[in-house]
């Protein structure tokens, strides 16, 4: 079998996570599993620092092997926060890094948070207002797949129902 | 001032309620890191951004009330001297990070001090607020609301695919850590807690002491919290925190009875040995006055002591705290002069009780 993730190399390891009771398994070779964040190697540092900063890996460039980044390092247009600083202090400068070591990002939060790459909690009231309506929607839809799967029709009417309202809310044109 | 008023303004008006199951769970916490979108955060913003986040919630929250939370006090971090400083980490209101900050940083408590707004640590905002005993969906429902309260007047750092943006990679998502603090002096004696820890870390929660990361459980006082921020919603987080705490109240009160009934006499023995040490020591160190203090109350809960009130263990346990006892003293105090100092505190206020 090969790695699901280079698709190049045979996968040696089978990683197995659990997210909310959801079970998924991935085949990966090595290589790929250490730098995309799927297995951590107790060896790589031992203050919360050295940890934190051990969690960054580059993200895979196979041709490429020129120092450029040395002259054109990434920086924060916000903050200033430069690539080499990031990885050292394992810290961010400003809600700007988020966008600028974006593709840094992934590894490092799947190995903080057990696999985890995205916010499934709480959505700003006043300033997420339309991110609110398109979540509880999301949630309703695979509610109504569930309910579906099970034959529970009279259910799944009452699910459909909300999310029409939902959709109304919204301007009604979300077909 | 007599101990009897020092002790009335040390302990928050919100410990002296009994919450649900306070035999065992102490209080439940909910912390939440939030940011201004438009200012860097604390630790690369300029001291005038700083300083602007830090009058803006001055200017917006002081005095103000919310709900149940009265009258904001501001409380600039640099105003105070390092004893104060000290007593506030003490008191759990501002964190030891908070307490060595100098610049614009300040702390926003409430008047029954049950919410601290700190200003400027690690991000620009961390709301936490207490509840006694085991409360914690309570909590979160509250912390809710007051977060959401703030965020009328503040533009929060959001992202829709990683949720709250903080300082650190740790934080982000929920920006949530909740935690409860326990005492479990049966599971500790029977060393059932070190079997427990690994499992529990298996759940993606923690157990440390009760001064946070890196402190030592003294007194079997043990805070369990989250660790993973990102990815489950805080309905979740506090759901798989609570499943666990309750199971460790469970094994706790069995731990207990099965003591109680093996080695009665014994347990008896130690009780009333801390509860002697506790009336007539003339010099003691704080993990001494800790365990002391922990047996007495595991006395009070088994019914062995009678007649003292299940308070004295969470009021010791806080003045007997170097911070306190340098402000009880009015004074900076040397270690030894703190035993002494601890140690007759102690007798005075196991005194009160007869």
């Amino acid at each position: 079998m090969e790695c699901q993730e280079c698709q190049q190399r045979p996968a040696t390891l089978r990683y197995t996570q659990v997210i909310n009771g959801d079970k998924t398994e991935v085949y990966v070779c090595d290589v790929c599993a250490k730098e995309k964040g799927y297995m951590t190697y107790p060896e790589e540092g031992y203050s919360l620092h050295q940890l934190l900063s051990g969690l960054f890996s580059p993200p895979i460039d196979n041709q490429q092997h020129t120092p450029k980044q040395q002259k054109n390092e990434l920086q924060c247009p916000k903050c200033e926060m430069t690539l080499s600083k990031f990885k050292k202090l394992g810290k961010f400068g400003c809600s700007q890094c988020y966008q600028t070591f974006e593709e840094y990002l992934d590894p490092m939060f799947r190995r903080v948070h057990s696999g985890n790459t995205a916010h499934h909690g709480k959505i700003p009231a006043r300033k997420g207002g339309d991110m609110r309506i398109k979540k509880q929607m999301n949630a309703y839809k695979e509610e109504l797949q569930r309910l579906i799967k099970n034959e529970a029709f009279e259910d799944a009417a009452t699910v459909r129902d909300k999310i029409n309202a939902l959709k109304k809310e919204m301007g009604g044109d979300d077909a | 001032m007599t101990l009897q008023q020092f002790m009335n303004e040390a302990i928050s008006p919100w410990m002296r309620e009994d919450g649900p199951d306070s035999d065992i769970v102490l209080s439940s916490r909910i912390r939440l890191a939030r940011n201004f979108a438009q200012y860097s955060f604390p630790i690369l913003a300029n001291e005038s951004d700083l300083e602007s986040i830090s009058s803006f919630i001055r200017d917006e929250y002081e005095h103000q009330s919310f709900q149940d939370y009265t009258s904001f006090s501001f409380i600039p971090i640099q105003q105070l001297t390092p004893v104060e400083r000290r007593v506030l980490v003490e008191k759990h209101l501002i964190s030891p990070h908070l307490a060595e900050q100098d610049h614009s940083s300040a702390v926003l408590i409430s008047e029954n001090e049950q919410v601290s707004v700190m200003v400027n640590e690690e991000d620009h905002l961390r709301l936490q607020l207490y509840f006694p005993g085991f409360q914690l969906s309570e909590a979160l429902s509250n912390v809710f609301e007051l977060d959401d309260w703030l965020e009328e007047k503040v533009n929060y750092a959001f992202d829709e695919k990683r949720g709250y943006l903080t300082g650190c990679p740790t934080n982000v998502g929920t920006g949530m850590r909740a935690s409860v603090m326990m005492h479990l002096p049966a599971l500790a004696w029977t060393q059932q807690i070190t079997r427990m820890i690994p499992a529990i870390n298996q759940l993606g929660l923690v157990v440390r002491g009760i001064y946070g990361e890196g402190s030592e459980a003294t007194g079997n006082i043990f805070q369990i919290s989250n660790q993973i921020t990102l990815g489950k919603s805080e309905e979740d987080i506090v759901e798989d925190l609570q499943s666990v705490a309750r199971q460790l109240i469970e094994h706790e009160r069995k731990a207990r009875n099965r003591i109680m009934e093996q080695s009665g006499k014994r347990l008896e023995d130690r009780i009333y040995r801390s509860y002697g040490l506790l009336a007539y020591s003339r010099v003691m160190e704080s993990k001494e006055a800790a365990t002391c203090i922990s047996d007495v109350r595991l006395g009070i809960d088994l019914g062995i002591i009678d007649g003292v009130t299940g308070n004295i263990f969470n009021e010791l346990m806080i003045l007997t705290q170097p911070g306190f006892l340098q402000q009880y003293a009015q004074k900076s105090l040397t270690p030894n002069e703190r035993d002494i100092l601890r140690a007759s505190l102690i007798r005075e206020r196991v005194k009160l009780e007869n």
